[in-house]
């Protein structure tokens, strides 16, 4: 795997700032027997690689020291590419590169946990808010009782509210009953 | 060598997504206004124009005023 590849995440936004080596790359290693952890600091005075969906050009190539082999290779590329074939072309791509793009946007099974935490805590949320309503919320107030509210809705049809196109134009005076 | 690939299309990108956008744009605003004038506007003057062509003032009054919803003036019984 490309080492640095998860700790560049919050690199990722601020590509540039990683190329003048201001952010730091930590990893911590135990370094004291009684089990105390000491993050150990990458030199960010030197390049380093990343792999960024933003930037296609890392700083440094992927492979610094190279096998024989390899270093053939890279002598026959300084000639016609034509007498490349396709092996020695992505031999070439891996030693420069770490991860293709379409290997560093694979897609993930992440939105199932992502959909399942979420929908888990909303119901979590849902119990403890009907706990509420029937624990701790007060009476609700007179004027919600159905007898009220339909004392309400006569004296809103005895006032004409709304005679044009709302509430009185859809009931029928003469039968006292709603309009079909 | 592979196949080439088509040669991808480099100039006027900017002019191409503008007129789209435009046009599109366009057709959506005045499509809605459209929409809205003869879906609300027009149909809600008809029903206004239709409630007060034979509306009675004087009659609705008196409505009101049997249904009791008045403080200055009772139903007429008392």
């Amino acid at each position: 795997m490309c080492l640095p590849q998860m700790l560049s995440l919050p690199v990722l936004r601020a590509g540039f700032l990683t190329r003048r080596g201001v952010l730091g790359l930590a990893t911590v290693r135990a370094a004291h027997s009684h089990g105390g952890h000491v993050a150990i600091q990458d030199d960010m005075s030197v390049p380093h690689y990343h792999d960024k969906r933003n930037y296609p050009l890392p700083d440094i190539p992927y492979r610094r020291d190279l096998g024989a082999d390899e270093k053939a290779l890279m002598e026959k590329q300084k000639g016609s590419w034509k007498e490349l074939s396709n092996e020695e072309k992505v031999a070439l791509y891996r030693i420069k590169f770490c991860q293709t793009y379409a290997e560093m946007n694979r897609p993930s099974n992440e939105w199932k946990t992502v959909l399942g935490f979420t929908f888990m805590f909303l119901g979590f949320t849902g119990l403890i808010v009907a706990w509420q309503r029937y624990y701790v919320m007060p009476d609700k107030p007179h004027t919600l009782s159905d007898e009220w509210k339909a004392k309400q809705l006569q004296r809103m049809l005895d006032m004409h509210v709304n005679p044009v196109e709302g509430l009185s134009s859809k009931w029928d005076y003469d039968k006292n009953e709603w309009k079909k | 060598m592979s196949s080439l690939l088509p040669k991808p299309q480099l100039r006027g990108l900017l002019g191409k997504r503008l007129r789209f956008h435009v046009v599109g744009a366009f057709l959506f605003s005045t499509g809605s206004a459209a929409a809205y004038k003869f879906g609300v506007a027009e149909p809600r003057k008809r029903a206004y124009a239709e409630y007060y062509k034979n509306h009675d003032p004087i009659a609705d009054f008196e409505a009101l005023r049997e249904a009791g919803v008045f403080e200055s003036v009772k139903p007429k019984g008392k």
